[in-house]
């Protein structure tokens, strides 16, 4: 019943139009483990299973492959897609064209089909007879309700089961090992046998349609390679919640917020796990706030007593956070608020990816305010960063802030394993008891050592000495109110000191290439993905060598400087209209080299993929 | 000629071998004759008469003139002046973090029912382990006297602006929400605060006591509802406080049927003389029942109205460790290699 692209089809679009143009795929070579798929399904139909599996099956085949859900701000109906690529080379960042079309959701098919570049692929549902539709793409249909009766009895069970349908076709399709299927499936299912016996049944079911009605007519094919060995699969918000756990965190506070809310669901899950003594006495509370304000003043009250705190939100919940962040760099309390940043201004696109909070959290607060913040650009990260965050917190006296974003924290990539933290908890200058029976008291703001950062003591220090006044107000080296204009500035000069010298304990960027080229690039996070590819691309097609330092934190690095004044161009990549970080970079260098930088931008709600760098930069240069 | 000393008589202390003067703070900078001081008095001595160690107690407050008052006793104890409206979370946060801190949070009206009625609310749901007092005067007094969300219908201020909102009551809204020691008192009333601050000690769950607290600047006038004059006149005591701690072991005899008495989370003695024959408070509908016809009559109902000495309080109900959160060592906070080896083999 394909009616055409409905309206909300067209709203709801991920996908990309190609260019047209090229030959058919009738005498095109076998193209081996480097495609892409794309499945369209509706939100809410089972089909985050199917897709998972697929994606699992051909891991274990040992070839590199990511997946991305693009999927709407809706629980059930909507349209959503999840494109698969394999890539031998392991290339992990979205490929901008796709290869195979998954046609399950009417909504969107037509559409869907319409956008790809001819030579590709598509298995679609058959009653929506997308066949007629483009004469430069190879169709295969399945009659998908028809298969799933024979082997769902239960109807209401069908849509669910439906999916799987798929994963057997295109595991024939692909020429996947179906006992890899299986393993995956049965992994998937965990513990519910008969809900795994269903739904194998149903992808052998696709599998042997496939095998009986279908001849293989695109060139697309998986063939085993030995790439993903002891390697893990886990999205973003997974590996940050376990690396939260690692970092030893005691307070947790949050409120729901997509796409922020699975990292403290899952933390649930592991501190339940993992953190609860033999006495059945929890080692930490983890509260779900009435909203982010109390979120971060939980956050902040706890880090002031003494507990390692954290928080997870996304843009709007950082808007509401700016009081209590000002207040957390003044008083100079600890704490960790990770970011999944999404696509903004207001509520923006809930469910997309997005680097729009880098220039307001870097300065989050009214009055002058500088904050640290990590750029963790792989799930690993979002591991290892979890307890750096920590320690530089507590060393720094300061709210630390992580920024992942959608794309790295709801989707799944592979990974090497995670190292266990190399360093252990530091819990920054705190006093006790015993410090003060040695010092007999202390100042609290007091640059002890050089470094702009105070001494402090916990709440409960049993010492006359102990307390301290901890106010939002101007204040004194001794924490008392003050109005002086020599104490305020004194202190806003010590803090932003503290800033400076932060440059030499945040984690230094990633030099990737650095030869000696002409041209540099600079990006972080999820960019990262896409420009490894690009570098490859520049090279290989027009044969242009460039370097790239991937930032891995604000303030920056000397490392940063030094690259920059090494190379004539700069070209500095944003997932945000308004080049935030090439901002923050303009008001960080001289004067005089600010003309180097330049800027590349990507912001339309899609993970970011290599051809759109690669061709900003050429058309920059000239070429 | 020899000469015998004097000896210096020996100052008082309390049971835990520290002076009235081992609870003073810095100077006040509020006016003078400020119902806040008054408090800031009151909170001394119950906590003197109590012997709490001051290195125990953390005081909380948001932005007012309500919320600078912590600076004003017991500079012994840590102290957090935050931000408007929102010393509920960062008490939160604090006594999460140190369950075995007492907390003492300081706020005013503007405070708690205008800016962070939010937070109030989810405080008072969660009965955190706290003492709330809100110093209520029904104005903020920092901007210069504009009503505040706790001034009543018809109170005039000194420009001749009539209050034509509806009042909110704490009170009512606090035993509503899960609070468990709900009551009202008055700065002037300096038998009854003192009592029920020293029962308020022994409380396990969120305390909040609402205390009017006239302010002599902005709002002490004819025509106001919050003034010393006011207060004189229409101030109605629910009943006779009487507090006895259970340090102190003291057979009170009370006679059968005139008062309520009630044994405190700490063992400590709490006896209400009843003033009102049938007032039970532990009965949640009476309560508020009550407060709505003080409401209706015009007159300032003081008391403890509520108490409920029974129903967890959320420290309970997280189930954490005895020890402070905020000093459990690495080797608990830090799961080992194995517990990641296993985790990482999950993901495979």
């Amino acid at each position: 019943m394909l009616s055409g692209a409905t309206e909300l089809g067209v709203l709801m679009a991920t996908t990309e139009i190609a260019p047209h143009g090229s030959a058919t795929s009738a005498d095109r070579k076998p193209i081996v483990n480097d495609f892409s798929i794309q499945v369209a399904t509706a939100n809410g139909s089972g089909s985050q299973s199917a897709n998972s599996i697929l994606l699992r099956s051909i891991f274990q085949m040992g070839v590199p492959v990511s997946g991305k859900n693009l999927f709407p701000s809706n629980i059930a109906g909507l349209p959503t897609w999840y494109t698969i690529r394999a890539s031998k080379k392991g290339y992990v960042a979205r490929k901008k064209e796709i290869d195979f079309v998954v046609a399950m959701n009417p909504e969107t098919a037509r559409e869907d089909v319409l956008a790809l570049a001819p030579g590709a692929a598509v298995l679609y549902d058959e009653p929506l007879k997308l066949s007629e539709l483009r004469p430069d793409l190879v169709f295969y249909s399945a009659p998908f309700d028809k298969i799933v009766a024979t082997v769902c009895p239960e109807a209401k069970l069908r849509k669910l089961v439906k999916n799987m349908i798929y994963v057997g076709v295109m595991a024939q399709l692909l020429n996947l090992d179906m006992a890899e299927v299986e393993k995956a499936l049965r992994k998937q299912f965990h513990t519910k046998v008969r809900a795994a016996d269903l739904n194998w049944n149903a992808a052998k079911a696709g599998y042997d349609y496939a095998v009986a009605s279908l001849t293989k007519a695109d060139p697309f094919t998986i063939e085993r390679m030995d790439r993903t060995a002891g390697m893990i699969i886990i999205d973003g918000n997974s590996a940050a919640a376990m690396g939260t756990m690692f970092a030893g965190v005691t307070v947790v506070t949050w409120y729901p917020i997509t796409p922020s809310s699975s990292l403290v669901e899952t933390l649930i899950d592991y501190m339940k796990a993992y953190r609860v003594g033999t006495d059945g006495k929890a080692t930490f509370a983890i509260v779900q706030a009435e909203d982010e304000l109390a979120a971060i003043g939980m956050v902040l009250g706890a880090g002031w007593a003494g507990a390692r705190s954290m928080t997870a939100t996304a843009g709007p919940g950082i808007s509401l956070m700016a009081e209590f962040a000002g207040l957390g760099y003044y008083v100079e309390i600890p704490g960790v608020i990770w970011d999944v940043q999404r696509v903004g201004p207001s509520t923006g696109l809930p469910t997309r990816t997005s680097q729009g909070d880098i220039e307001f959290v870097a300065k989050l607060s009214h009055g002058d305010t500088f904050h640290p913040m990590l750029l963790p650009c792989s799930v690993a990260e979002c591991f290892s960063m979890a307890s750096e965050a920590f320690n530089l917190a507590e060393q720094l006296q300061t709210p630390v802030f992580v920024m992942s974003d959608l794309d790295l924290g709801m989707n799944n990539w592979m990974s090497e394993p995670f190292e266990y933290p190399k360093e252990p908890i530091n819990r920054g200058k705190v006093l006790t008891k015993e410090d003060l029976d040695r010092l007999g008291g202390f100042a609290r703001y007091k640059d002890v050592d050089g470094d702009g950062v105070g001494y402090r003591t916990l709440p409960g220090t049993d010492h006359p000495q102990a307390a301290w006044f901890a106010r939002g107000s101007g204040h004194n080296e001794k924490s008392q109110y003050s109005e002086r204009p020599d104490d305020y500035s004194n202190n806003l000069d010590r803090l932003l000191h503290k800033f400076e010298n932060a440059r030499n304990s945040v984690p230094k960027p990633e030099l990737v290439r650095n030869d000696g080229n002409d041209i540099g690039i600079i990006a972080y996070g999820t960019s990262h993905h896409a420009l490894v590819e690009t570098l490859d691309q520049l090279q290989h097609e027009h044969g242009v060598d460039v370097d790239y330092l991937r930032l891995r934190a604000y303030p920056f690095t000397s490392e940063v400087h030094e690259f920059i004044v090494k190379h004539k161009r700069v070209y500095i990549v944003d997932q945000n209209r308004d080049g935030q970080m090439f901002q923050l970079l303009k008001l960080d260098v001289p004067a005089e080299e600010v003309i180097r930088l330049r800027s590349v931008r990507h912001y339309n709600g899609l993970p970011l993929d290599a051809r759109t760098v690669t061709d900003e930069i050429v058309s920059q240069e000239g070429k | 000629m020899a000469t015998t000393a004097t000896p210096q008589p020996q100052p008082k202390t309390n049971r835990v071998g520290l002076t009235v003067l081992d609870y003073r703070g810095g100077k006040t900078t509020l006016c003078a004759g400020c119902g806040h001081n008054a408090i800031s008095e009151r909170i001394i001595d119950a906590f003197y008469d109590m012997g709490i160690q001051p290195e125990r107690v953390a005081k909380m407050s948001g932005i007012g003139c309500s919320s600078k008052s912590p600076a004003y006793f017991m500079s012994r104890s840590h102290s957090f002046n935050s931000v408007h409206g929102r010393m509920p979370s960062i008490t939160t946060g604090a006594v999460l973090a140190n369950s075995k801190l007492i907390a003492l949070g300081v706020s005013g009206d503007g405070d708690t029912a205008s800016i962070g009625i939010g937070q109030f609310v989810h405080l008072m749901r969660r009965n955190l382990p706290l003492i709330y007092i809100i110093e209520d005067n029904g104005v903020y007094g920092l901007t210069k006297g504009q009503f505040s969300a706790t001034a009543d219908l018809g109170s005039k201020l000194k420009t001749g602006v009539i209050n034509d909102l509806p009042p909110i009551d704490t009170c009512a809204l606090a035993i509503s929400l899960g609070a468990t020691f709900v009551g009202r008192s008055f700065s002037g009333d300096k038998r009854q605060l003192h009592t029920m601050l020293k029962a308020a000690l022994s409380h396990r769950g969120t305390v909040l006591i609402d205390v009017v607290s006239p302010c002599v600047t902005f709002n002490d006038h004819e025509g106001s509802t919050k003034s010393y004059k006011f207060m004189k006149d229409h101030e109605e005591p629910l009943h006779d406080l009487n507090f006895v701690p259970a340090f102190d072991e003291i057979n009170v005899e009370y006679e059968e049927g005139s008062s309520v008495n009630v044994t405190m989370h700490d063992g400590s003695s709490l006896r209400l003389r009843k003033l009102e024959e049938d007032y039970d408070p532990t009965n949640k509908i009476g309560a508020v029942k009550r407060l709505m016809e003080s409401h209706e009559a015009h007159e300032v109902l003081t008391g403890i109205f509520y108490l409920n000495t029974q129903a967890p309080n959320f420290i309970d109900m997280l189930n954490m460790t005895d020890e402070p959160l905020a000093t459990l060592p690495e080797s608990v906070t830090r799961p080992s290699r194995k517990v990641l080896e296993e985790c990482m083999e999950e993901l495979r």
